[in-house]
């Protein structure tokens, strides 16, 4: 049961998208933010959006996905629309006792609805595409410089590492102790929140336990294996820069560019 | 033969326990040999592993790893690169989310250049029959592969020596035979040191030198036949003896003639057919 989460939404493949080397679709990805928050007329916006699905047909990842990134942040999504469509002031469309939408409202709250969806699905694909070792090691090298600041760079690029590594393990081992408590005679399913809470610490004990003592028996492992930080340390994969890459960001700030010419062009709706 | 590890007269006690862990040993390791190390818990088998790379240092007397003492700070991890250590459970020695990101963990740390650490996995790989899965992630292993990227690990440093600290004691029979097939052609083919920490008396029939270790002290120290003869004393300090030992043992205190130095079942049979025939009305044939 518990083995089917996946983490990191990763979907492998072989896409222009998927190749692109990780510290550049981080680079792309917070030029997109830009790009969907910039534009201030919904044309621009359109830019915006059409960037993100070109990037979706790229890299072969299903629309419905789109759906599935945005499910949990519907809420959000409504209650920001709901906020713009009554509080923007301006010609009313229509009134109701001291409820009134205005037509700068709808606009506003169109737009800004369009603008999230759009940020959250273009966001999205960045770890549809990269697989999180990837991202990992993207982030490691792209806040690199930071190291100069005394940041422990190398150090969270680990504990990360670590992290994603023993999730699948955890995992396993959390069923495994659950299935051992069922067979004591826990009951982990009837009750009230509380109860069902209260049910929960027999699993989390041992869960917190072992986790300890693996992190023990790991780091007397890393240690025997000649760790002793990052200082000095040299990786098997070296990321590179190829010219899709270079190419990829040349698209990015042209859409960037245009967004930008587009916001003198057409007329602000705020 | 050269000795690539000499330890002298070893002292150790735990910060938390009354008792030496280690009370004088003193042991030397031959280049190339496959040594087991045999004892029941908290014998000090793996204390004294512990000892050979430098994660614990001695109380008293002294440990030489290739000639380098083990209490010089300044080259922990010269030692550490020359003896390698395998644990128990496989799931806690994998660091990275990639087998073949884990085989070149210790590599990396060592400071390699990238080729030759790519050159060096793949090597290691292939030297513990894992390249196919060198994609995979570490939990879509069986417990037998994870232990055999584990070892991959290791020898992708090239270590002189590889400490194996009981590597199938958490691992299924099929398991057990794939990672102690792997250790003896590292020996055999790379010419590996191995240490064989273990509690299965037929892995230790297996090495060429067993070692047996009883409250901190070496109680026996032959070759396995030599070890296995000494049935009444290995039971007395709570260890066993092959399975196959135990039946030619049994069967000599009915009375039954038969040789001393019996390890393995194929011995076992042989010696028990050779009896029979011997001794069998109508001239020994079986039926």
């Amino acid at each position: 049961m518990l083995k089917d989460i996946t983490i990191g939404q990763y979907f492998p493949g072989d896409s222009p998208v998927h190749r692109l080397d990780p510290r550049m679709k981080i680079i792309l990805t917070l030029v997109f933010v830009v790009i969907i928050f910039v534009p201030d007329n919904p044309v621009g916006l359109l830019v915006g959006g059409l960037f993100a699905a070109a990037g979706y047909l790229i890299a072969r990842i299903p629309i419905k996905m789109v759906r599935k990134s945005i499910k949990p942040v519907i809420p959000i999504i409504v209650f920001t629309g709901i906020l713009n469509m009554f509080f923007v002031g301006g010609d009313p469309v229509f009134q109701l006792w001291v409820f009134k939408i205005t037509y700068e409202g709808v606009m506003l709250a169109v737009l800004m609805t369009v603008r999230i969806i759009c940020l959250i699905a273009g966001t999205s694909l960045l770890t549809y595409t990269t697989s999180p070792i990837a991202l990992t090691d993207g982030i490691e090298q792209l806040l690199g410089p930071l190291k100069r600041l005394r940041l422990p760079v190398h150090e969270l690029a680990m504990m990360m590492t670590i992290a994603l590594r023993f999730i699948p393990t955890l995992i396993e081992e959390t069923d495994k102790i659950m299935s051992a408590q069922k067979a004591r005679g826990a009951d982990l399913e009837s009750g009230g929140l509380m109860q069902r809470a209260k049910a929960l610490i027999p699993i989390l004990i041992p869960l917190f336990v072992s986790s300890f003592r693996r992190a023990d028996e790991l780091a007397l492992a890393m240690e025997c294996r000649c760790y002793r930080g990052g200082e000095g340390r040299t990786r098997m994969k070296q990321l590179k820069y190829c010219p899709r890459d270079f190419a990829a960001l040349a698209i990015g700030f042209a859409c960037l560019g245009l967004v930008i010419g587009l916001n003198l062009i057409f007329p602000s709706v705020y | 033969m050269d000795n690539i590890i000499i330890a002298k007269d070893l002292v150790y006690h735990y910060p938390q326990s009354e008792d030496r862990a280690l009370s004088g040993v003193s042991l030397a390791i031959e280049k190339g040999d496959m040594v087991a190390v045999l004892g029941h818990n908290g014998s000090g088998k793996s204390t004294l592993a512990k000892h050979f790379n430098a994660v614990l240092l001695p109380e008293g007397g002294v440990c030489y790893v290739d000639g380098i003492n083990t209490s010089d700070e300044e080259r922990l991890f010269d030692i550490r690169q020359r003896t390698g250590m395998v644990f128990q459970n496989p799931d806690n020695q994998i660091v990275a989310t990639i087998v073949e990101e884990d085989v070149a963990f210790g590599l990396e740390n060592l400071g390699v250049e990238p080729a030759e650490i790519r050159r060096r996995v793949d090597d290691a790989l292939r030297a513990v029959g894992m390249y196919e899965y060198r994609q995979h992630a570490p939990h879509q292993l069986s417990g037998g592969q994870k232990q055999r990227v584990a070892i991959a690990g290791i020898i992708a440093m090239r270590p002189q020596v590889v400490i194996l600290d009981e590597p199938t004691a958490m691992l299924d029979p099929r398991g057990r035979r794939e990672v102690m097939k792997t250790v003896a052609d590292l020996n055999r083919e790379e010419g590996v040191t191995v240490i064989l920490i273990t509690h299965y008396m037929d892995e230790a029939a297996q090495c060429r030198r067993v070692v047996v270790m009883d409250r901190g002290k070496v109680l026996l120290d032959s070759t396995p036949k030599g070890v296995f003869s000494h049935v009444g004393l290995l039971k007395e300090v709570g260890l066993d003896v092959p399975q196959a030992t135990e039946i030619v043992y049994e069967l000599k205190k009915c009375g039954v003639v038969l040789p001393d130095d019996v390890i393995t079942e194929e011995e076992c049979a042989a010696a028990i057919s050779a009896y029979l025939d011997r001794h069998a009305p109508g001239g020994g044939r079986r039926s």
